[in-house]
């Protein structure tokens, strides 16, 4: 835990514009020169219920929520439903302030809505608050803001008191409003903007905020940026111009961006009639000779799984993203997970022939989007990108320079008509678009509408020319062949470097990880170092083909490893294990799985009660330790 | 030499270039009706000027799947149910190419009605044949969603107690701009409604009943059939909704009291297609999208340039 940063909670209810204030109060700290991350907790509703987003910032850099926060700004729900149902709900217009204590740390400051929010109506808040050392400023932000004119701009008002109480400028704040508004509502929202914090700042004498923001300074542009639009934004780079989908909490949000976005540059979007439809849209687009793709969470895509066998068998490139989100069946719809992982491995008839990519951050997101897109268009193969609510749905800052490369349209080996006339045809003058010896597997491909490209795409076993085929002898050399290019594409990913590793390279102990627990795994790495234990973190993000040796060669590399994940049933350990076909006493597992994603001290704390105390006993948290095999 | 050069290629087109060399013999059992679907299509792409590779012929699951084997074009034979989404959206990528879709009964009403119905509803420009049996054929003759009410198989061994799909009216009532029935036993009309079908600017479907003389000898052969253009017992306007209704739902009563109507029940010629629809609404581009891969010349934009600044 780093004393020097800000995480700063704003709390109220789904509807009351916690995420767009909570996006501009974060990019106004970037544009500060802090390093920023956020992390939203929101319910499966349409209107009220308690809902939150974190902002982290510090002039450090951030991969990950913090440890609990230091400031919250409880604004009050004010879609609550009827009191009279108390006895059913709770009085949930109190929870954007009662539900947010127990993660405030000591010495944390607490801002509520006294307009929305009465705080006796919590059980011994008085002595909590002694106890915890906080600083609390009820102010009337409703009045305030009715006063001025318009109810809903108590956040902005709230923001105003935050700056008052943290010793920051409103010039970043105040700019960022005139980028984001438009004009009718600007005026009033600077006016009181300004007036909440004067009214704070002359009410309170401010000499030495109880939680300051921090300084800091970038020496490039930064860019705030979930995964969501780094996903998308890495399609649109290699070429991607056809999307079709039907939405699903937490995929919306790339279906949303990559929507928008395409009619700007001559794409396509499809918003369809079912997730079966969207998957095999995106296999008709690519069969017709356009980058194309689809995806969808958990329950659309177990819909997907059957154009996905239809895309591994016609060998049509296409590229699937899987949001996840805590499951079976329609589970937590708004909280993340990773128990889809086995779900995408495997889903779908047959032996599977399918590239899976888990990427850890939002940098990642975007490099492992081309990635698929590449991979699926040379080697002619179904490519799932897999990430989660958490890694889709946070927002960080990342430069701008990140994203300055040239985009790559190509096809992979598709033939022009010139080059289709020198490739094997039948004597009817059928084209061999399923050789079977070819480099990596790889069968060159034409495009219907081409000359002398003409062959048969089909779900069934089929000969060269596409014709179905039941004889041994094909089917051997056809299975092989399209097994062929998984090896290929290993050695291929070998050279991305799509790993991530922290920790000093000759560390007694190692963490595993996979996806979008990446940054708070190496935060706690950091840490435990810090604290003099020698440990070493490999977050992996090739779930298929599996990187074998590299796993291999780390877990051999120390004496114990734990694998953190946010599954039940240890689903990345089992991935893990399957592939290296030993060191079962070597692994063993911290999972979480209620909803929320890891903070970096569940895992220092998991680990240390893990691997050094040995027992396991992680308390006051919501993690589970599964021992090795043989413990 | 251009990327797409078969796309409107004016040649003469043999209909023996449709024939594949490697199963020129269909499979289908003797007096099967899914020969006349076949034929119909080898008359009637080159009469509308089609030739075999700028046309892609996408088939579900089932005997008619298997015209996609029968059938020498570009051709995708998907999964059951799914050959719509995977035409539909061919031909969003490539709006030059002559789109074609085909299944059976099940294919289209049962397992991909949804498809069925939304594909109606988009009005893409393309053709759809549903060799329509009243039966399932390949699995050996379980009861399909046009069966009669009352139909008895190994899975209905108490007669079905559901009455049938009607799949005039549901097209009708989904969106599809041409609707028409023609039977196995009227080669004539057959091949002149799917010239016509290919040539309707808009999804058209054609209902073709084709008969299982394994499988469903109850259906015979769909004889006497009546056209109910030609006959004089019958007149109504194609192009008027309620009245085609009337004429459908005439229709779909009929074919279970041994009464086999046929003909074109409902065209529309205003309605643009899906891709028009698009293209007006600046979500499509002029150019067929798929050209553009090909384009050296072409700038690919970036989202460096183009969509990076609102979040700094």
């Amino acid at each position: 835990m780093t004393d020097d940063e800000l995480i700063w909670r704003i709390s109220g209810g789904s509807g009351d514009g916690i995420a767009s204030t909570s996006q501009n109060f974060a990019k106004a700290l970037m544009r500060s020169g802090l390093n920023v991350f956020t992390h939203r907790h929101y319910p499966s509703r349409i209107r009220g219920g308690h809902t939150y987003t974190e902002v982290r910032a510090s002039a450090d850099p951030v991969e990950s929520r913090g440890d609990g926060y230091n400031f919250l700004l409880a604004l009050g729900d004010s879609f609550a439903r009827n009191p009279q149902e108390e006895a059913v709900y709770g009085n949930e217009e109190i929870k954007p302030l009662s539900e947010n204590l127990d993660e405030l740390r000591e010495g944390g400051v607490i801002v509520y809505d006294e307009g929305l929010l009465d705080a006796s109506e919590i059980p011994d808040f008085d002595e909590r608050v002694e106890e915890n050392d906080w600083h609390v400023y009820p102010l009337d932000l409703r009045g305030l803001a009715r006063d001025m004119g318009r109810e809903v701009m108590r956040n902005t008002a709230g923001v105003g008191a935050t700056c008052a109480l943290t010793g920051m400028e409103l010039d970043h704040v105040e700019d960022l409003m005139r980028d984001a508004m438009p004009e009718k509502i600007l005026e009033p929202n600077l006016e009181i903007l300004e007036t909440a914090y004067n009214q704070v700042s002359e009410e309170y004498d401010i000499d030495a905020p109880d939680v300051s923001v921090p300084t800091g300074e970038h020496d490039e542009t930064q860019l705030l940026m979930s995964g969501s639009d780094a996903i998308s934004y890495g399609a649109i780079d290699e070429g991607c111009r056809f999307i079709a989908g039907y939405p699903m909490t937490p995929w919306t949000e790339v279906f949303t961006i990559m929507t928008q976005n395409l009619p700007k540059l001559g794409g396509i979007s499809e918003q369809v009639e079912d997730e079966i439809a969207a998957a095999a849209l995106a296999v008709g687009a690519s069969h017709a000779g356009v980058k194309a793709m689809s995806g969808s969470s958990g329950g659309g895509f177990a819909l997907m799984s059957e154009p996905l066998g239809l895309a591994e068998m016609t060998e049509t490139p296409v590229v699937l993203v899987e949001a996840m989100r805590a499951g079976p069946s329609t589970g937590m719809p708004t909280k993340p997970e990773q128990s889809d992982l086995e779900h995408v491995l495997y889903t779908s008839q047959g032996d599977s022939q399918r590239v899976v990519l888990a990427p850890g951050t939002v940098e990642e997101a975007y490099e492992q989007s081309r990635i698929a897109f590449r991979l699926a268009y040379e080697y002619q193969i179904p490519t799932i990108l897999l990430y989660d609510q958490k890694l889709g749905g946070e927002m960080k800052n990342v430069p701008k320079s990140h994203f300055d490369r040239e985009p790559n349209p190509t096809l992979g080996k598709t033939l022009s008509e010139d080059a289709l006339a020198d490739e094997p045809h039948s004597g009817d003058g059928k084209f061999h678009r399923f050789q079977h010896d070819v480099e990596d597997g790889v069968s060159p491909r034409s495009i219907p509408g081409q000359k002398g490209g003409r062959f048969l795409a089909t779900g069934n076993e089929h000969d060269p020319t596409g014709h179905i085929a039941e004889s041994p002898d094909n089917r051997v050399a056809q299975i092989d062949r399209r097994t062929q290019k998984l090896e290929a594409i290993r050695d291929d990913l070998d050279g991305e470097d799509t790993g991530s590793y922290t920790g000093p390279e000759d560390a007694e102990y190692g963490i595993l990880t996979f996806g979008s627990q990446q940054g708070t795994v190496e935060e706690a790495v950091e840490r435990l170092n810090d604290a003099g234990i020698s440990v070493k973190s490999y977050g992996v993000s090739d779930m298929l083909p599996f990187p074998t040796e590299q796993v291999e060669a780390f877990v051999e590399s120390v004496d114990e490893v734990l694998v953190v994940e946010m599954t039940a049933s240890g689903q990345f350990r089992g991935l893990v294990q399957k592939n290296l076909g030993r060191y079962g006493e070597k692994l063993s597992s911290l999972l979480k799985y209620n909803g929320n994603p890891f903070e970096p001290a569940e895992v220092v704390d998991g680990f240390e009660a893990a691997i050094v105390e040995g027992d396991g006993d992680a308390s006051g948290h919501q993690t589970t330790f599964v021992p090795a095999a043989g413990d | 030499m251009s990327t797409f050069s078969a796309i409107g290629d004016e040649r003469e087109i043999d209909r023996d270039e449709y024939t594949p060399s490697v199963e020129p013999q269909p499979t289908w059992c003797p007096g099967c009706g899914d020969f006349s679907v076949l034929k119909a299509l080898k008359q009637a792409l080159p009469e509308v000027g089609r030739t075999p590779e700028e046309t892609l012929l996408c088939t579900g699951i089932g005997c008619s799947g298997k015209l996609n084997s029968y059938l020498d074009t570009y051709g995708f034979h998907t999964i059951h149910g799914r050959s719509l989404p995977v035409a539909r959206a061919a031909k969003l990528a490539n709006p030059d190419l002559e789109v074609i879709a085909a299944g059976g009964d099940g294919d289209g009403y049962g397992i991909g009605g949804n498809h069925f119905i939304h594909t109606a509803r988009e009005n893409h420009d393309m053709t759809y044949i549903v060799f329509n049996n009243e039966i399932f054929g390949l699995t050996k003759g379980q009861t399909s969603p046009t069966s009669p009410k009352g139909h008895k198989s190994k899975t209905q061994p108490h007669g079905s107690a559901k009455e049938p799909i009607k799949p005039l009216s549901m097209s009708l009532n989904a969106g599809a701009s041409y609707v028409a029935r023609t039977a196995a036993v009227n080669p004539n009309q057959a091949k002149e409604i799917i010239i016509e079908a290919i040539e309707h600017d808009g999804f058209a479907h054609v209902d073709f009943l084709t008969q299982c003389p394994t499988w469903n000898k109850d259906a015979r052969q769909y004889v006497p059939y009546i056209d109910v253009q030609e006959s004089e017992d019958y007149d109504f306007d194609t192009t008027d909704k309620v009245e085609a209704a009337e004429m459908m739902r005439e229709t779909e009563e009929a074919l279970h009291e041994g009464k086999v109507l046929t003909g074109r029940y409902y065209v529309d010629d205003d309605r643009p297609s899906y891709g028009a629809e698009k293209q007006a609404i600046g979500e499509m581009p002029e150019e067929p999208l798929a050209e553009r891969y090909w384009d050296d010349d072409y700038e690919w934009e970036r989202s460096h340039d183009m969509f990076l600044d609102k979040h700094a």
